[in-house]
């Protein structure tokens, strides 16, 4: 499992969300800290290309042996592409959580939003400070 | 217990590969003796238990006079009148309370237990083998128990288990547990959590209490009539003789993607239904659960849909157990 790790181009969700924007679109995927206290991820659903994800509001589900968790968008859109790579090997989640982990992109239906996600040095202060 | 140490896989893989150990501390003891010990917990048991040996060992069911569980027990013989039932830590008081209820018209004592003793389940191909090393005395062969020293601590040893592998349960007095807990991590025994326990009997189809087995459930529509013994006369065997079930316990596999979880509605030709475990098996890698369904979608093939959280998942019927480990190895 990879070390405990918060890059500094990412955005962040207080829900345990990153997005790494580019342009009018941005990848979502969880944080260290997220698929750390979910444990071994065994199972993703991969959502619809085309669905529209609001902020705030589950777009998808991950499951550990024990316990399944919502998976939160950090901005809004609609679904371009998933990572269907997870499906057969959900456990990169864990593995590479910024990189071959990454869930879903997104094409942003708000760019306003982007003003509401935390910053990498926010974010682990939020961690400090306990979530 | 934690749910888990190190990861839930691993600790699985563990004990069916090698051994681990549970702190199954929790659970509860009630220790019945005196002259009429036998004939109370005939009264109480659901098994045969002028059947257990000296030094033996019993499953059996706890009813309430019109069938539903209380809980499922384990019931060693310590000697020809006094008798170590294994509880639920959940069920441990209302058990205790069930006991001494019905112990008035029998000369016997019902004592609470629970204080006086820690429990280790050591399990695994390599459990026996590891206790072994840091015994005194003879390990007790399946299904019996026997007074041995380990780590220097004197422990009753069960051969029981709830994994589907080889293995003892140790009983030890509390002050003596982490001695025998640190003997064994010096084994090699890799220590087990919460989560691993319930994959791990999940995967052979042993039930738990809470899940697959309730007040509102009898032993029967459990599959486990085979613990009845409805000619001992045990508190409600009466209720449970000639009783036709609509629903029975099954165990299932998903046949696609997917994990089942406890409380997914089942949907299958003849009628609706309820998962009462599910997990993700990590021997098999695929979700597994048993299920209450209709008698009539109960065998082995039949195809059943689970739904898990709005999305139709397809599922089969399995025999039992869903896990078998291979002999030929």
């Amino acid at each position: 499992m990879a070390e405990a790790s918060y890059p500094e181009d990412l955005k962040y969700h207080a829900e345990h969300d990153w997005a790494r924007i580019e342009g009018d679109t941005a990848t979502f995927g969880i944080t260290w800290y997220a698929q750390d206290a979910l444990g071994e991820v065994v199972f993703f659903d991969p959502p619809e290309v085309g669905t529209s994800v609001s902020k705030d509001q589950a777009y998808t589900e991950v499951e550990s042996v024990k316990a399944v968790s919502d998976v939160i968008a950090p901005l809004s859109g609609e679904i371009v592409e998933v990572n269907e790579d997870l499906s057969d090997s959900p456990e990169k989640v864990n593995s590479d959580p910024y990189g071959e982990g990454w869930m879903v992109k997104v094409k942003l239906s708000d760019q306003s939003e982007l003003d509401q996600l935390m910053d990498v040095n926010q974010y682990k202060e939020l961690l400090q400070t306990g979530s | 217990m934690p749910v888990q140490y190190e990861g839930i896989r691993q600790e699985h893989v563990a004990v069916r590969k090698s051994a681990g150990m549970f702190d199954v501390s929790h659970m509860g003891e009630i220790e019945t003796s005196g002259p009429q010990a036998e004939d109370l917990l005939q009264r109480l048991l659901s098994n045969d238990v002028t059947k257990i040996a000296d030094r033996g060992a019993q499953y059996s069911m706890l009813c309430r006079d019109d069938g539903g569980v209380l809980d499922d027990l384990f019931t060693y013989r310590l000697g020809p009148d006094r008798f170590l039932t294994v509880t639920n830590a959940s069920n441990h008081e209302k058990d205790l309370a069930w006991f001494r209820e019905h112990a008035g018209e029998f000369d016997a004592e019902v004592t609470d237990a629970h204080e006086r003793w820690a429990m280790l389940a050591v399990q695994g191909p390599e459990a026996r083998a590891a206790v072994e090393r840091v015994a005194e005395g003879e390990l007790p062969a399946r299904m019996r128990t026997a007074d041995v020293a380990i780590a220097g601590v004197e422990c009753l040893a069960c051969g029981t288990g709830y994994t589907g592998e080889d293995g003892v349960e140790l009983l030890i007095p509390p002050d003596g547990a982490a001695a025998v807990w640190d003997a064994l991590l010096e084994q090699g025994v890799v220590p087990a959590g919460l989560g691993a326990r319930d994959t791990l009997r999940l995967e052979v189809c042993f039930h738990l209490y809470g899940n697959d087995l309730s007040e509102d459930r009898n032993p029967i529509e459990a599959g486990i009539a085979w613990c009845c013994k409805l000619d001992t006369g045990f508190i409600g065997a009466d209720a449970l003789r000639d009783l036709e079930p609509e629903q029975t316990l099954v165990p299932f596999a998903f046949t696609g993607a997917g994990i089942p979880r406890q409380g997914n509605p089942v949907r299958t030709a003849t009628g609706e239904g309820v998962v009462t475990s599910g997990s993700l098996s990590p021997c098999l890698d695929v979700g597994i659960g048993m299920a209450y369904v209709p008698v009539a979608a109960a065998a082995p093939g039949t195809e059943l849909e689970v739904d898990v959280r709005g999305k139709l998942r397809a599922a089969e019927v399995r025999e039992k157990p869903l896990y078998r480990k291979e002999t030929s190895g």
